[in-house]
């Protein structure tokens, strides 16, 4: 605490004395996000191409720890120090905004209509009334990861195209020693992408749609929502393909997955990375299941966005702005996919045939065309919402149309106390 | 000319207040004045913007009154209360009862360093490893069940085993650090007590209830405030035996400062959060005045 203070007060001294001495030749922008290896090496990497490209701008590139970053932003920026720019979850946009954390990105150095056309469809989430407050680097859906071997073992010959062959090929997979299992089927996992799947996903498969178009009116509590919600906790409670926490720990069901005794789970493209350097068997990657054969297709898409503070003003603004078109831009997008191995946003990148028939990448970015991100008004309790929900059908063996009734309550309340 | 000259004590004083400053200037700024913002704070709807917070007055205190939450993770707290201290100051005392009759020092040494060695490890990897042992499938806890032949259960993911289980993790880890207290008081009652009695025929008991307890009432109290304190701000055992769905399962866990930890950085709303704060500072306070009260009453021995 007091070194970081102590730190903090040197460089700005120095930063200072800098700024003085070279007067209105040099500015010097700050970039914040949270410590992941590949990501930091990329963003450094981008940032010497940035300043060999932007001889009077300098970029200072801090990382903290993905469980004290909201905190660190929290407290730094009212302090008057921090990032310029800085990286988030689209999720807590509306949180951050209403608490003055971030700017609307000028549309004098910004086109919206150009992000429009140009990025997909997903990154409009970072439009608030109207205004844009960042753009990202990449994007991410969900997609199915199995592991081609236990399947080979149950003699089973494809990845699922149906719920039906899903939870078939999760009962093979599930093998149990007296009350105990020693492999699951499925890595079911409500705190885990779950609670996407329940909302975004099936859902909308079952023709549902969780919100009204404006964002304020609960929608998912509908005869779909339930069905949707009594086919996910019948996995467990009727079929017995996975139970919660198999694995403990912040992300059991992968841990479970790359450890050989998780057959299937569920995740976003960002896991790519993990899985495919910790993963000691052949593993594949399949578009999500469907309702039926030809049925609906629906996934959920979500991004971290490069948002900009009040921090910057003046030159720094300018300065600030040029940083994030940069790392935003087509050349930024497809390092960044070579390098950290998450989906380039803009529209261009991802129709490149290349990549759609990648047998890992394809899956996912064939999904990014019908993926849709749900709009949070508060991501952390919203999340709550629907894991309790199914906790409590799961845990407390509570009616599922009483639990999701009680689901869909609940969110109508935060969405009220959001929009009062 | 007269040489102006302070006296020795004069001097030593001097010197004390000097060094006394630095602490005391730590209290001021880094304790004291950023309670008295918190309070300030929770008058005001929270923006980063200074310029730009509006004056709400008690609205936030009103909204505790009507926020379910809020009232799971007052219950909460107060049941890792009522359970963890008594529990602790047991079988803290007990164990120093056990370790004092251990009459080799090395010995004592090596167990006191033993029961110790919980105290010092990081709350998180405590978390992570009881995570372990605590699962369902692959957790040693249920082995023993299983050989005692009563059936699994999931410790940490049922709702009404999980606030207790993290409560005996918690009592666990604060072992060590309660049975050096105690240790400490018990050798500090001096023999001749205890033999006096002897020769005028007390048995063990009355050894116990009449010399040892009564002596040892200083270090209750100590104990038991300090315990209650930390219970009363319980939050990181909380945060990673749950990492995924912190307080949960169904906010069985939730606790006080995890909750407006969560008002705060989860959604900074930090006006809220100041308001929790300045209610849990008052209860703190309220409940160690009614603790010092009632447990340090003078003995008669």
């Amino acid at each position: 605490m007091l070194r970081s203070f102590i730190h903090a007060r040197a460089l700005w001294v120095s930063l200072l004395a800098f700024g003085l001495m070279s007067a209105q030749a040099q500015v010097t922008i700050t970039y914040w996000q949270y410590d992941f290896k590949s990501k930091i090496e990329a963003i450094d990497e981008l940032i010497k191409r940035f300043e060999a490209a932007n001889p009077g701008i300098k970029v200072v590139h801090q990382t903290f720890p993905y469980d004290a970053y909201q905190q660190k932003v929290g407290s730094s920026i009212p302090a008057g120090q921090g990032p310029d720019v800085v990286n988030l979850f689209y999720g807590w946009l509306p949180t951050w905004v209403k608490a003055g954390y971030l700017v609307p990105l000028p549309e004098s150095l910004i086109n919206p209509k150009q992000i429009d056309s140009e990025f997909v469809s997903m990154a409009q989430s970072a439009k608030i009334d109207g205004k844009y407050y960042g753009l990202p680097t990449a994007v991410r859906s969900l997609a199915l990861f199995y592991n081609k071997d236990l399947f080979q073992q149950a003699g089973i010959g494809k990845p699922p195209k149906t719920w039906a062959e899903f939870i078939e090929a999760g009962k093979k997979l599930t093998v149990k020693q007296g009350d105990r299992y020693t492999q699951i089927g499925y890595g079911i996992s409500p705190d885990g992408q779950d609670h996407h799947l329940v909302r975004e996903v099936l859902l909308r498969q079952m023709g549902g749609r969780p919100y009204s178009d404006d964002g304020r009116k609960v929608l998912f509590g509908g005869p779909e929502g339930l069905k949707a919600f009594t086919m996910y906790t019948d996995w467990v409670k009727k079929h017995g393909i996975g139970i919660p926490n198999f694995f403990p720990g912040n992300n059991g069901y992968r841990d479970g997955f790359i450890a050989g005794k998780i057959g299937m789970i569920i995740d976003g493209s960002f896991a790519i990375g993990t899985i495919r350097s910790g993963a000691k068997f052949n593993w594949g990657v399949a578009e999500l299941p469907l309702e039926k054969a030809g049925g609906r297709k629906a996934n959920f898409g979500s991004f971290w966005l490069h948002g900009i503070t009040p921090l910057a003003k003046g030159p720094k603004l300018e300065a600030s702005v040029k940083f994030l078109n940069f790392i935003t831009s087509a050349e930024a997008q497809r390092y960044w996919l070579e390098k950290v191995g998450e989906l380039p946003a803009r529209k261009e990148l991802i129709k490149d045939p290349k990549l759609s028939l990648d047998p890992v990448y394809g899956p996912f970015i064939l999904s990014l065309s019908y993926a849709k991100a749900t709009p949070f008004v508060d991501e952390a309790a919203q999340r709550t919402v629907i894991v309790n929900a199914i906790n409590r059908v799961l845990l407390q063996n509570m009616d599922p149309a009483q639990s999701w009734k009680m689901a869909a309550e609940e969110e109508q309340k935060i969405l009220d106390g959001f929009y009062k | 000319m007269k040489r102006f000259q302070l006296s020795l004590a004069a001097r030593e004083a001097l010197w004390a207040y000097t060094f006394l400053l630095i602490p005391l200037a730590f209290f001021l700024f880094i304790r004291i004045w950023p309670a008295f913002q918190a309070l300030w704070l929770s008058l005001y709807d929270w923006n980063a913007d200074p310029s730009k917070r509006v004056f709400v007055g008690l609205e936030h205190y009103a909204q505790m009154a009507q926020d379910p939450l809020l009232a799971r993770s007052l219950r909460n707290t107060l049941l890792y209360t009522l359970i963890g201290v008594p529990a602790q100051l047991v079988l803290g005392l007990g164990i120093a009862l056990l370790l004092n009759a251990v009459t080799r020092e090395r010995l004592r040494d090596v167990f006191r360093a033993i029961y110790f060695a919980p105290y010092v490890t990081p709350a998180v990897a405590v978390a992570w490893v009881f995570s372990w042992m605590l699962s369902a499938n692959f957790g040693v806890v249920n082995e023993l069940l299983r050989l005692l032949g009563l059936p699994a259960q999931d410790f940490l993911r049922n709702p009404s085993l999980a606030l207790p289980t993290v409560t005996a993790v918690v009592v666990w880890q604060n072992l060590g650090f309660q049975v050096v207290l105690f240790l400490a008081g018990l050798q500090n009652i001096p023999r001749d007590y205890y033999e006096a009695a002897r020769i005028d025929g007390a048995d063990d008991w009355r050894l116990f209830r009449h010399i040892t307890l009564p002596l040892l009432n200083p270090v209750m109290v100590f104990s038991a405030v300090i315990g209650t304190i930390g219970f009363l701000q319980l939050f990181t055992q909380v945060v990673n035996l749950s990492f995924t769905d912190q307080g949960g399962p169904l906010h069985s866990t939730l606790t006080v400062a995890l909750y407006i930890y969560q008002q705060a950085f989860g959604r900074f709303d930090l006006g809220y959060a100041a308001a929790i704060t300045v209610l849990l500072f008052g209860i703190i306070l309220l409940i160690t005045l009614v603790q010092l009260r009632l447990l340090s009453r003078r003995v008669e021995y």
